[in-house]
């Protein structure tokens, strides 16, 4: 036993050496271009590496990042599918400024530390500007790394407060707490219930995020909360308790800041229960019609506040979708609508600020910032949306309802 | 009434823990591995029969019965491949490790072939609710047909390892293995068949995981899964009725817990008493003490 | 002949401290010279987590004999609690001094919990020993999950239910915000703070291992009541090694913090998902061997980054390999296939040793 824990370990130290080696070839396979496989030892810093690359290639690197193994796979894959789309859209048309992008999607496991491996592994291949990440607290990680490199980062759904807390970060969905008071305003002002129960994830940040929010601005408005029940993410199949505890406190409209998978289950066992409140939720709701085999009557009258619909009737939304599905074969989500409205925000910057693939990325990012808060943006999540220099969107919720299967506006 | 309305909750959901629990425990009992890999086992179970019958619209029972098929089939494979090599193997770990292994193998296979959104489950049961007290009391199709599916399970293995000769030789190998082989029992088929019937179960909890909570995503048998094997444990592991009674109890506190005390807490608060119930009785509620030999 | 065997250890041990050191020097010219990706200057310090958590666990599944899989758990408390101490010290004091005081923080309050936790833990054996280890874990990570700490002029407030019921006053400032944990922790982890941590913790439990405390701790492994029978204390030395056990696992956790600059208590991070992989660390490395856990350590650790060209597959890659390498380490059949392989080619070799023996 003694001998062979040796020979493993020789053998495993020799296997370590080779992966690092594997680990230097790997990260310079995204130069292989112009750089033959003896040079890539001269390869210098990384930065240095990324501008060779710029400069031979000729072509914008986009990079992205969010989970798409693991259990939010799901935003990851809606959010890489739709920015691939929207890429070989812009780049059909004739790219940016003339240039073709090249668009890169690393998983992170909605891991924080993963997620900064990725964004290592892009920025080793060469990535100008990021589209990422997916989820919150992978974004903050993340963003401390771009604000040290200086990068251009832009999150399609990032949305906890700290994501654009450097001047570098940009998002398009709402912040958190803008949710929150948006939904408690709109509930106070169409004076829609008056007993409010919320049933809210305290383990995920979005929800808790919005649930916090909608707290303190209820207290300005004219209805009350009678119980705000929480669930974490290694209990969510069963609501019954969250539930029965809404209905014996009379509650007339449920708020479910959360994502349309737990709510799901939520209307599936309120329906079980005999329990019919108006349900009402913000943007994760959205989707909520697309799950497979779902009994869409079951979610009949929700209300919800969002930027996106995927049944809406605009041309861009209705384009969208239907290249989404062709290629994809789903229905596009809030997730996707951000992704492809980043992506098209990089394109216009892109274009208003004249960046060209041999810029290094700390001057794209000082011209892309500049430029981010002079365009309008007619996007799927909005028309006419405009960033301001803390990096949070102008944008107008709408507020929808569900009505024989289909949203309508409210 | 809410406290009834609670305590039905909490039965249902531990019906579902029991069924799932009362797989775990026949593999652990026999082959003394916990197979981390059994709640991936129940989701496959699950994916079986939401493409049997939501896809291709073929009738629930073939549905499970083909289910139940694939499950077994699964189960002797990944024994026969990825533990029977291990079972010799100077530490007992190695095979725990490998099931983690199986574990996120078949997790991403799923991930791949059903991707990663959300499945709304079709409910196999069609029972409608049971109504008391004037409809402040409802329990669902689903929870009588787990709890009915889950006295039978356990009558049956019971009387299945008590009775028959092949549960007998199943009894002798969890015992002892050198021994039964030197009584001519075939220990690797024994345990083959336990696999067999515990990836059978697998595939009856599944359907009934999911027809309880329709929501399947390639994660859906993971979490079940601990919470079944703290069921198990919690029963005494390798005891039969053990695992029902563990599992119903599960399912009460957790929902009492999130009712009564906080239901951000609901987590910590189950596996609090799980710790005050081993301290108290260290092989579990129903487990048997065995006295070591010096 | 007890001498040479002492000798022995000592040079094994020896080997495995200069790896470390090897693996530094060598990263160090690589770090100079620029030949290395970005990827791997930001997982140097992972690695150094890694390594940790898996030597420190070794310590209790390998020398201590218990299974246990609530390790990220004490990661977790280390974590938060040396997080929350730099951000309340934050600009305070110097950054060196301040990180030192949280690593020392991080190891005092997960070695405290590890005894808390030891104390009634220890009494059970085997699979139950397991079970509840993994129970505790997830209360650690469930509680941290609802903890809200917050201060303003008047002092620290604290609250189980979400940050409003904190009631701060106009200045106030959350420090610890639940679900959404510690967010702006001072970066101050590095690699070579890293390797330095690593070298204590191999010589603490190397030198553990080759003490007097160390071989009474071996024999309650390998025969309790024999070890009972000729007067060692089972619960002393049980808690002794679990304890320093988790501890390390704390510092380690310190590490964790210090290195993001978001620290958020989810199920992928000090989860039992977590503490289940550092035990896949330390029984793929040898179960006892400190030396084979910071290889697989290593290993594993660089595997899925380095499988990412496949996409989508690499996680089912990961997958396949893990219980590859599983199967060819551990089982009997594989062993014995490898000693075939090694006599045939090595048979020269091996039998001038044994004539020197």
């Amino acid at each position: 036993m003694k001998k062979f824990n040796k020979i493993m370990s020789v053998v495993m130290a020799s296997a370590m050496t080779a992966t690092l080696f594997a680990g230097c070839g790997n990260a310079d396979a995204g130069t292989q271009a112009a750089d033959s496989s003896s040079e890539a030892n001269n390869a210098a810093s990384e930065s240095e590496a990324s501008n060779d690359t710029a400069s031979s290639s000729g072509v914008f690197k986009i990079g992205g990042i969010g989970p798409t193994t693991g259990s939010a796979a799901v935003y990851g894959t809606a959010v890489q599918n739709a920015a691939q789309l929207a890429v070989d859209e812009i780049n059909a048309a004739g790219g940016i400024n003339g240039v073709q992008i090249e668009f890169k999607f690393e998983d992170d496991e909605c891991d924080a530390e993963k997620s900064v491996n990725a964004y290592n592994t892009l920025k080793d291949w060469g990535m100008q500007m990021l589209m990422g990440t997916v989820t919150s607290g992978c974004s903050v990680a993340v963003a401390e790394k771009t604000a040290e490199d200086n990068m251009f980062q832009l999150t399609p759904s990032g949305s906890s407060v700290d994501c654009v807390k450097y001047d570098n970060a940009f998002r398009v969905c709402f912040s958190d707490p803008n949710q929150g008071a948006a939904s408690a305003q709109y509930i106070g002002e169409n004076a829609i219930a008056s007993k409010i129960a919320i049933i809210y994830d305290s383990s995920d940040i979005y929800s808790s995020g919005i649930y916090e929010k909608f707290v303190a601005e209820a207290a300005n408005q004219s209805f009350e909360i009678v119980s705000a029940e929480a669930f974490t993410a290694d209990n969510k199949t069963d609501f019954s308790v969250q539930l029965q505890k809404a209905k014996d406190a009379g509650a007339e409209l449920v708020f479910l800041p959360i994502y349309y998978t737990e709510a799901s289950l939520i209307l599936s066992q309120a329906s079980t229960m005999d329990y019919a409140p108006i349900f009402f939720g913000c943007d994760g709701l959205d989707g909520i019609l697309n799950v497979e085999n779902f009994d869409t009557a079951l979610a009949e009258g929700v209300m919800l506040l969002t930027p996106f619909a995927a049944d809406a009737e605009d041309e861009l939304t209705q384009k969208f979708v239907s290249a989404y599905k062709e290629k994809f074969g789903d229905t596009p989500n809030q997730f996707a609508a951000d992704a492809y409205d980043a992506i098209y925000a990089m394109k216009a910057a892109g274009e208003k600020a004249g960046i060209t693939p041999d810029m290094d990325m700390s001057a794209m990012c000082e011209a892309m910032k500049g430029a981010m808060t002079g365009i309008t943006l007619d996007g799927l999540t909005g028309v006419g949306m405009t960033w301001d220099a803390s990096g949070e969107p102008n944008k107008e919720p709408k507020a929808v309802k569900i009505t024989n299967g289909v949203y309508t506006a409210m | 009434m809410s406290f009834i309305s609670y305590l039905v909750n909490g039965i249902s959901l531990g019906s579902v823990y029991a069924i799932i629990a009362l797989g775990y425990t026949m593999v652990y009992g026999i082959a003394k591995m916990l197979n981390f890999a059994h709640g991936d086992v129940i989701m496959v179970g699950g994916f079986a029969v939401f493409t049997i019958v939501s896809t291709l619209g073929l009738p629930p029972v073939l549905g499970i019965l083909i289910a139940v098929i694939i499950c077994t089939a699964l189960g002797i494979v990944i024994e026969r491949v990825a533990y029977k090599p291990l079972r010799n193997a100077s530490s007992p770990l190695a095979v725990l490790i490998t099931a983690i292994g199986v574990s996120y193998l078949l997790q991403n296979v799923a991930l791949l072939i059903f991707g990663a959104n959300t499945k709304s489950f079709t409910s196999v049961v069609s029972i409608s609710p049971l109504k008391l007290a004037g409809g402040q009391l409802i329990i669902s199709g689903e929870t009588i047909v787990t709890i009915i599916a889950g006295v039978i399970v356990m009558i049956c293995l019971t009387l299945f390892v008590n009775k028959s000769k092949a549960g007998q030789a199943m009894l002798a190998v969890s015992e002892d293995k050198g021994a039964a082989q030197l009584m001519g029992i075939n220990v690797n088929g024994t345990i083959a068949l336990t696999f067999a019937i515990g990836s059978a179960l697998a595939a009856v909890a599944g359907v009934l995981l999911c027809s309880a909570y329709p929501s399947l995503t390639p994660y859906t048998g993971a979490m079940p899964g601990i919470k079944a094997f703290v069921a198990a444990v919690f029963g005494g592991i390798g005891s039969i009725p053990g695992a029902m009674i563990g599992g119903i109890l599960l399912g009460i506190i957790e929902i009492l817990g999130k009712a009564y005390i906080s239901s951000q807490m609901a987590d910590a608060i189950v596996f609090a008493v799980l710790i005050i119930v081993l301290l108290v009785k260290p092989t579990g509620i129903l487990g048997k003490n065995i006295q070591e030999k010096v | 002949m007890k001498k040479i065997k002492m000798t022995k250890t000592a040079k094994n041990n020896f080997i495995t401290y200069l790896i470390v050191l090897v693996v530094y020097i060598a990263v160090q010219i690589l770090l100079a010279t620029g030949n290395i990706s970005s990827l791997m200057k930001g997982l140097l310090v992972p690695l150094c987590i890694y390594v940790m958590l898996a030597v420190s666990l070794n310590l209790t599944v390998g020398i201590l004999g218990e299974l246990s899989l609530g390790h990220a758990g004490f990661m977790c408390v280390g974590a938060f609690a040396s997080a929350f101490f730099s951000k309340c010290t934050d600009g305070a004091m110097p950054d060196g001094l301040r990180f030192f005081i949280a690593l020392l923080i991080g190891a005092a309050v997960a070695g405290v919990f590890g005894i808390l936790i030891g104390i009634p833990v220890l009494r059970l054996k085997g699979d139950y020993l397991a079970i509840v280890t993994l129970a505790f874990g997830e209360i650690i990570k469930n509680l941290v999950n609802v903890l809200y700490i917050g201060k303003d002029k008047n002092g620290f407030h604290f609250s189980m239910k979400d940050s409003i019921s904190l009631h701060l006053g106009e200045e106030g400032q959350v420090i610890v915000n639940g679900a959404q944990g510690i967010t702006g922790t001072p970066h101050d982890a590095n690699f070579t703070i890293g390797i330095i941590l690593i070298f204590i913790s191999l010589i603490v439990i190397l030198n553990l291992i080759n003490s007097r405390d160390g071989r009474a701790i071996m024999s309650i492994r390998d025969n309790r009541i024999a070890a009972e029978s000729i007067g060692i204390n089972i619960t002393k030395y049980k808690l002794m090694a679990f304890s320093i056990s988790a501890s390390i696992a704390g510092v380690a956790g310190v590490l964790y913090a210090h290195n993001l600059s978001t620290l958020t208590a989810l199920p992928k991070n000090f989860g039992y998902n977590m503490s289940i992989m550092i035990l896949v660390f330390v029984v793929l490395g040898g179960i006892g061997n400190i030396r084979g856990s910071i290889i697989s350590a290593v290993i594993l650790t660089l595997l899925p980054e380095l499988l990412r060209g496949l996409s989508d597959y690499r996680m089912l890659i990961y997958a396949i390999v893990l219980i590859a390498m599983m199967l060819f380490n551990w089982s009997p059949k594989a062993i014995e296939w490898k000693e075939r392989l090694r006599e045939k080619y090595f048979s020269k070799h091996f039998s001038k040793k044994k004539e020197v023996k």
